[in-house]
C-alpha cells in the first residue's frame, strides 16, 4: 500500500484547532444556530409498553395560546417508507414499548410546548408486556448475523472433547446491565422545510449516514436534505439516525417555512435513542497443567426489540484474543417490548471483554500463573476466525510495557494480601482489543485556494474526538505542506459524502480519502497549483483488507481500594498501554483514551439502568440516580502507547482509538477488586453491597 | 412546568399571610430541588411565594453558646463558617459531602431540611406513589428499592429522606424555628419530620404556610464529631448509608454520645437505642457494634436493601471507633 512516508505533522501533539471556539462559546452545536422566528417541540411518551392508542384529546393543548399543532398518528404526515419501525414515528396507533413517542407538541416557547404536551389526554388499550431478559427463556433465538455483519456462531475444533478432558476448567456466568450512552449534549435537531427542501442543523455522528435514510423515510431526493453537524457534544454511538429526528422532521413539514427545535430532556435520553443491552454470559474454558488453553467458549444471551433486531457482538472479540485448539462462540437473543438496543462505545467489545478477561483472570489463578504471563502464553500466532496473519499485533508489548509502569513486578498474587488502614488494596489487569475498521465511501475533495492554502472539503464529523486537528494533520502531511496552509471543512452533507464517526473508524476512512485526493490532487496539478485547482477522489478498498487481520491492541491496569467495613470502591490509579499504529495525535488521542477508560471505570462502578418490569421502562432516567462517574472518582490515568509501524491498514499507518479504551478496564477493575477482597463479582456494577460481608 | 404566579412579601408575617390565602401555594427559597420537581410535573404550585430576601442569612452567637443560622444561609456559607468547622464538624462535613459547589451556593438552610426524597417513583408521575399521589400506591414496596428504608417505613411508603445537613442536626439536637399563621413555635429537629405511617405525603408536621426562619444548635456537649457517608460514587451522589455522629469519652467509658443515620427512613434517624446502650460502657469495638446491633435489631429490609443493614451497623461502628481515637 501506498503510505505517508513523510510524517511533519502526524505525530504532533497539536492542539484542538476547534479549542478556542469551544471554550469561547463560539462553536455553534445544532441547538444555538440562531433563527428569527423559531418554534419549539416536545414529546408526549407512551405510558404503557405495549397496546394501542385509542384516542388522543388534544383540545386542552390546542387552545393554549401560542401552541401551533399536536401531531399524533391521527394527523402526522404520511411518511414514503415506514419500513423500518424505530422510525415510523406516529404511522400507526401501536405502542412499542413505554417510552415511545405518541404525540408531540409544537409551539411559541419551550415552556409552553412542555406545557401543553402535560396537558394531552392519550387513552390506551393496554396489552401485557414482555421486558425481562432471563437465560431461562424458551424463546431465544440465534439472529441471522451480529453486528455489523459477524456470524452469529462460531465453531473450530471440538470444544465439547477438549473442555472436558482439559486439566483445569472454568465455567462462570458473567452478566452486566442495561447501559445508556449520555453524551453531555443531547439529542438535538433544528428542522426546517422550505419548497420541498429539508434542512436540518443536527447533533449527528454521520451528516451523511443520518441523511440517507431520513430521505428515504420522507420519500425525497437525497439531494433536497441537507444535514449541518459542525460541532457536536459526544455521541458514544448513539447519535445516529433514531426516532426523535423523524419526529422533529415530521413536526417543522407541518409549519413548513419555521425551524422547529427539538432537544432531548435527560430523562427522554433513556428512551429511543439506543442503549447497550444487557448480556448474560457463560464463560468456559479450558486449559491445561501448563496453562495453555485448549477449550474456549462464549455463550451470549441478550435481548433486542420486537420492533427491530440488533445483535450485538458480546463473543466476536473472544474468536480473536487468545490462542487455543478448540473454540466455540454463540449468540442469542430475547425479543422485547423495549426500544431498540444499538451501539453503544466498544459495542461487542465492552461487554464481552469484561467476561472473557474476569475469566482470563480467574484461569491465571487456577493455573497458578502470574495473570499477564498467563496472557502472554496463550498469544495465538494468526487470527484464527479468519485464518490470516495480523498486519500488526503487539498484546504482548502493551502486557510487558504495562507491568514495567505500573510496577505490576514483585506482586504478592495471593488474594486480600494487601491491607492500607482500613483499605483493602489489589492490583488487577485485563487486554483489549478493537478491530481497525474501514467503511468504504468517504469523498474527499481539495482544492487550491491561493497563498499556499488548501480548502480540504469531506462531509465528516466531530463529535468531539479531535477530528477537526487530526484531519487537518493527515491532510498536511498528504499534500507536504504545513497545518497553517490546511482550511478544513467538515460536518455538513453539502461537502462530499463521508462515513461514519463510529466503529473507531473515523480516521482511517477520511483520513484515507484525504489522502487519496491528494496525491491525485499532486499528480493532476504539481506541486505549483494555481488558485481553483482541485481533485477529489474515494477511499479506495483497501489492497491488504482480504490478507490480514487488523485490530489494536491494549493492556489495561488498575489498582483497587476497598472499604473493609463499607465495600466503597476506589480506583486511584489506572495505567493503559495501547497498540495502535501510528498515533495522528497524541494529545487528542490521550484524551480519547482518558475517556474510554473513564466510561469503563463507570461501567465497572456505576453504570445500570435499572428497569421496574410492571412498568418497562427505565426509572433512574437521569443523572442523580444512573451514575457516572465524577471527577473524584477518577485518579492517576498513566497512559502511554506502543511505537507500532503498521503499513497495512491505512496511508497514515493508524488505527481507531474511540472505543479501545473502554475495552478492558471493567475487567482490569473487577480483577483488581478480587486480588483485593478476595470476592469476584461476576455481575456489573460492582457496588458496596456486592462486597459487604 | 404548570404556569403559576410569582410573588414577595416585604417580610416574614407577609410572606405567611400570602401563603395561608393560597392552598396550592408553595414558599421558594434556593429552588434547587422545588424548581426540578415542579419541570417534571411532581409538583404542581400556582403561586411561589418567594422568602430567601426575607429571611436571616447570618450565623449569629447564642449566648448559651449555641449557634443561630438563618434559613437563608446558604450550604457553602454554613459549611465554611468556622464555629460551625471548630464546634460542629460533624455538620461541615455533611454539608460538603451532599451535591455540588453551584448547588450548595445557591441551596439555603431551610430549604436543605424540606427537600423531597429522591425515590424514583416520586420522581416519575408515570408511576403510582403515596407521597406524591396520596393512595394512589407505593411502587417501591415491590418494585427497585435497593436505595430505600430499612427503619421506620409503612407499607405506605418505603422512601428516604435524602438531607446530609439534617442527619447531622438530628444529632447535634437543632432547634427549628418556625413562624407560621397562628405564630411562632420552635421544636426539636426530631420533632420537624414524621415517619410515613398511612400518610407519606406529609414529610413534616408543619402546617401550611409555616416557614422555618432559623435553626438553633444548641452548645456542642463534644466537639468530637463526624459525619460519615457512604455512596457508590465519590461525590455528588446521595447516601447509600450515612452517620453522624459525636461522642465524649472519659476514662476508656462513654460518657455521652450523639448518632443518626441517613439514608435508612422516611425521616434522619436518631439512634436513640444505640446511644443508650453505650452511655457507661466502654469506649471499645465491641460496644460500639452491640449498640448499632442494638439499633438495627428492628430493621426490616426490603428485596433489594438488605445490604443497608451490616452497611449502617459497620458504618456506625467504625465512626465511633474513630471519634473514640481508634484508627
Amino acid at each position: 500500500m501506498t503510505t505517508i512516508t513523510e510524517r511533519r505533522a502526524i505525530g504532533a501533539s497539536l492542539d484542538r484547532r476547534d479549542g478556542p471556539q469551544k471554550v469561547t462559546g463560539t462553536a455553534a452545536y445544532a441547538y444555538e444556530h440562531r433563527f428569527d422566528n423559531p418554534l419549539y417541540l416536545f414529546p408526549v411518551q407512551s405510558r404503557v409498553a405495549r397496546g394501542r392508542v385509542t384516542r388522543i384529546d388534544a383540545s386542552a393543548a390546542e387552545a393554549l395560546p401560542g401552541v401551533l399543532v399536536v401531531l399524533s398518528h391521527e394527523n402526522a404526515p404520511r411518511l414514503a417508507d415506514a419500513s423500518d419501525r424505530e422510525l415510523a414515528v406516529f404511522q400507526a396507533a401501536e405502542v412499542d414499548f413505554r417510552g415511545q413517542y405518541v404525540a408531540a407538541t409544537v409551539a411559541e416557547t419551550l415552556e409552553t410546548a412542555r406545557y401543553a404536551a402535560s396537558l394531552v389526554r392519550v387513552s390506551y388499550s393496554e396489552e401485557p408486556h414482555d421486558v425481562e431478559l432471563r437465560a431461562d427463556r424458551d424463546d431465544l433465538y440465534a439472529p441471522e448475523r451480529v453486528n455489523p455483519d459477524y456470524p452469529t456462531d462460531t465453531e473450530e475444533g471440538d470444544f465439547d472433547r477438549e473442555f472436558s478432558s482439559a486439566a483445569v476448567q472454568i465455567d462462570e456466568t458473567y452478566t452486566t446491565p442495561m447501559e445508556h450512552n449520555n453524551p453531555m449534549e443531547p439529542h438535538t435537531t433544528v428542522a426546517l422545510w422550505e419548497a420541498g427542501d429539508l434542512t436540518l442543523y443536527e447533533s449527528t455522528q454521520g451528516p451523511h449516514w443520518t441523511r440517507g435514510p431520513l430521505a428515504q423515510a420522507f420519500g425525497l431526493d437525497p439531494d433536497r436534505v441537507r444535514i449541518i453537524a459542525r460541532y457536536v457534544g459526544g455521541g458514544f454511538g448513539s447519535k445516529l439516525l433514531h426516532a426523535n429526528t423523524i419526529l422533529a422532521a415530521l413536526a417543522a413539514r407541518m409549519v413548513q417555512g419555521r425551524p422547529v427545535k427539538f432537544a432531548l430532556t435527560r430523562q427522554q435520553m433513556f428512551s429511543g435513542v439506543g442503549y447497550r443491552t444487557p448480556t448474560i454470559q457463560r464463560i468456559r474454558l479450558g486449559a491445561g497443567q501448563d496453562g495453555r488453553l485448549t477449550a474456549i467458549c462464549h455463550d451470549v444471551i441478550e435481548q433486542t426489540a420486537k420492533l427491530k433486531e440488533f445483535a450485538e457482538q458480546a463473543a466476536v472479540p473472544t474468536r480473536t484474543m487468545y490462542a487455543t485448539r478448540s473454540r466455540r462462540t454463540t449468540h442469542r437473543l430475547a425479543a422485547l417490548d423495549v426500544p431498540v438496543p444499538s451501539w453503544m462505545r466498544a459495542p461487542g467489545e465492552a461487554p464481552g471483554m469484561f467476561a472473557l478477561e474476569s475469566a482470563m483472570d480467574e484461569m491465571a489463578i487456577r493455573c497458578g500463573l502470574d495473570p499477564v504471563e498467563f496472557r502472554i502464553r496463550n498469544e495465538p500466532e494468526i487470527d484464527a476466525e479468519l485464518g490470516l496473519p495480523y498486519s500488526s499485533r503487539n498484546l504482548v508489548a502493551c502486557l510487558r510495557e504495562g507491568a514495567r509502569r505500573f510496577g505490576w513486578a514483585g506482586r504478592d498474587a495471593r488474594p486480600r494480601s494487601g491491607q492500607e488502614g482500613r483499605w483493602h488494596v489489589g492490583t488487577g489487569v485485563a487486554s483489549s482489543t478493537f478491530p481497525t475498521i474501514r467503511l468504504p465511501g468517504s469523498v474527499a475533495r481539495i482544492s487550491y485556494a491561493g497563498d499556499g492554502r488548501y480548502f480540504v472539503e469531506i462531509g465528516a464529523a466531530d463529535i468531539g474526538t479531535g477530528a477537526w486537528t487530526a484531519l487537518t494533520q493527515i491532510a498536511a502531511d498528504a499534500l507536504g505542506t504545513g497545518v497553517e496552509d490546511i482550511d478544513l471543512r467538515i460536518g455538513d452533507t453539502s461537502l462530499p459524502q463521508a462515513t461514519v464517526a463510529g466503529g473507531s473508524s473515523g480516521i482511517t476512512s477520511w483520513g484515507s480519502a484525504i489522502f487519496e485526493a491528494a496525491r491525485v490532487f499532486r499528480d493532476r496539478h504539481g506541486r505549483g497549483p494555481s488558485e481553483g485547482d482541485q481533485a477529489e477522489a474515494a477511499a479506495p478498498d483497501n489492497p491488504d483488507a482480504g490478507n490480514y487481520a487488523m485490530h489494536a491492541f491494549g493492556a489495561c491496569f488498575a489498582e483497587a481500594r476497598v472499604d473493609a467495613d463499607t465495600g466503597e470502591v476506589r480506583i486511584p490509579r489506572m495505567t493503559g498501554v495501547f497498540a495502535a499504529g501510528k498515533i495522528i495525535n497524541p494529545k487528542t488521542g490521550r484524551s480519547q483514551i482518558i475517556g474510554g477508560m473513564t466510561m469503563g471505570l463507570g461501567m465497572a462502578l456505576h453504570e445500570e439502568s435499572l428497569v421496574d418490569a410492571r412498568f418497562g421502562h427505565v426509572l433512574n432516567h437521569d443523572f442523580a440516580s444512573y451514575h457516572i462517574p465524577a471527577n473524584a472518582d477518577t485518579g492517576q490515568f498513566d497512559i502511554a502507547w506502543i511505537d507500532e509501524e503498521d503499513t497495512h491498514v491505512n496511508p497514515m499507518g493508524s488505527k481507531g482509538i474511540g472505543e479501545i479504551g473502554i475495552v478492558g478496564t471493567a475487567a482490569a477493575i473487577a480483577n483488581a477488586v478480587y486480588h483485593a477482597t478476595a470476592i469476584r463479582v461476576r455481575d456489573l456494577p460492582i457496588t458496596p453491597a456486592k462486597l459487604l460481608r | 412546568m404548570k404556569p403559576f404566579r410569582y410573588d414577595r412579601a416585604e417580610d416574614i408575617s407577609g410572606a405567611v399571610a400570602t401563603l395561608a390565602r393560597e392552598p396550592t401555594g408553595m414558599f421558594l427559597a434556593g429552588g434547587t430541588n422545588l424548581v426540578d420537581l415542579m419541570k417534571l410535573d411532581v409538583v404542581r404550585p400556582d403561586v411561589l411565594v418567594d422568602v430567601r430576601r426575607l429571611t436571616s442569612a447570618e450565623i449569629e452567637d447564642l449566648p448559651d453558646g449555641g449557634l443561630r443560622i438563618g434559613t437563608a444561609v446558604t450550604n457553602s456559607e454554613l459549611a465554611a463558617d468556622r464555629r460551625i468547622r471548630s464546634r460542629y464538624p460533624a455538620l461541615s462535613q455533611a454539608l460538603l459531602s451532599g451535591a455540588s459547589g453551584q448547588l450548595r451556593n445557591l441551596a439555603t438552610t431551610g430549604g436543605n431540611l424540606l427537600q423531597r426524597t429522591r425515590c424514583a417513583y416520586f420522581y416519575d408521575t408515570t408511576t403510582p406513589c403515596n407521597k406524591r399521589e396520596p393512595r394512589s400506591g407505593c411502587s417501591a414496596l415491590e418494585g427497585c428499592n435497593s436505595g430505600h428504608a430499612i427503619l421506620g417505613a409503612s407499607r405506605y411508603c418505603v422512601a428516604t429522606h435524602p438531607s446530609d445537613m439534617a442527619v447531622a442536626m438530628t444529632a447535634l439536637d437543632a432547634i427549628v424555628h418556625i413562624h407560621g399563621p397562628r405564630g411562632q413555635r420552635q421544636i426539636p429537629i426530631t420533632e420537624l419530620y414524621r415517619l410515613p405511617g398511612q400518610e407519606p405525603q406529609h414529610d413534616t408536621n408543619l402546617e401550611h404556610a409555616e416557614l422555618i426562619t432559623a435553626v438553633d444548635l444548641p452548645p456542642a456537649f463534644s466537639a468530637n464529631s463526624k459525619y460519615r457517608k457512604v455512596r457508590e460514587r465519590a461525590s455528588y451522589a446521595f447516601a447509600l448509608v450515612s452517620v453522624a455522629a459525636a461522642l465524649q469519652v472519659r476514662d476508656g467509658v462513654v460518657h455521652d454520645v450523639r448518632i443518626a443515620l441517613g439514608g435508612v427512613a422516611h425521616r434522619p434517624w436518631r439512634a436513640e437505642k444505640a446511644e443508650d446502650a453505650l452511655r457507661g460502657r466502654p469506649a471499645a469495638h465491641e460496644s460500639f457494634r452491640a449498640a448499632a446491633e442494638a439499633e438495627l435489631a428492628g430493621a426490616a429490609p426490603l428485596r433489594e436493601n438488605a445490604y443497608k443493614v451490616p452497611l449502617a451497623r459497620n458504618l456506625m461502628t467504625r465512626t465511633l471507633l474513630e471519634l473514640s481515637g481508634e484508627r
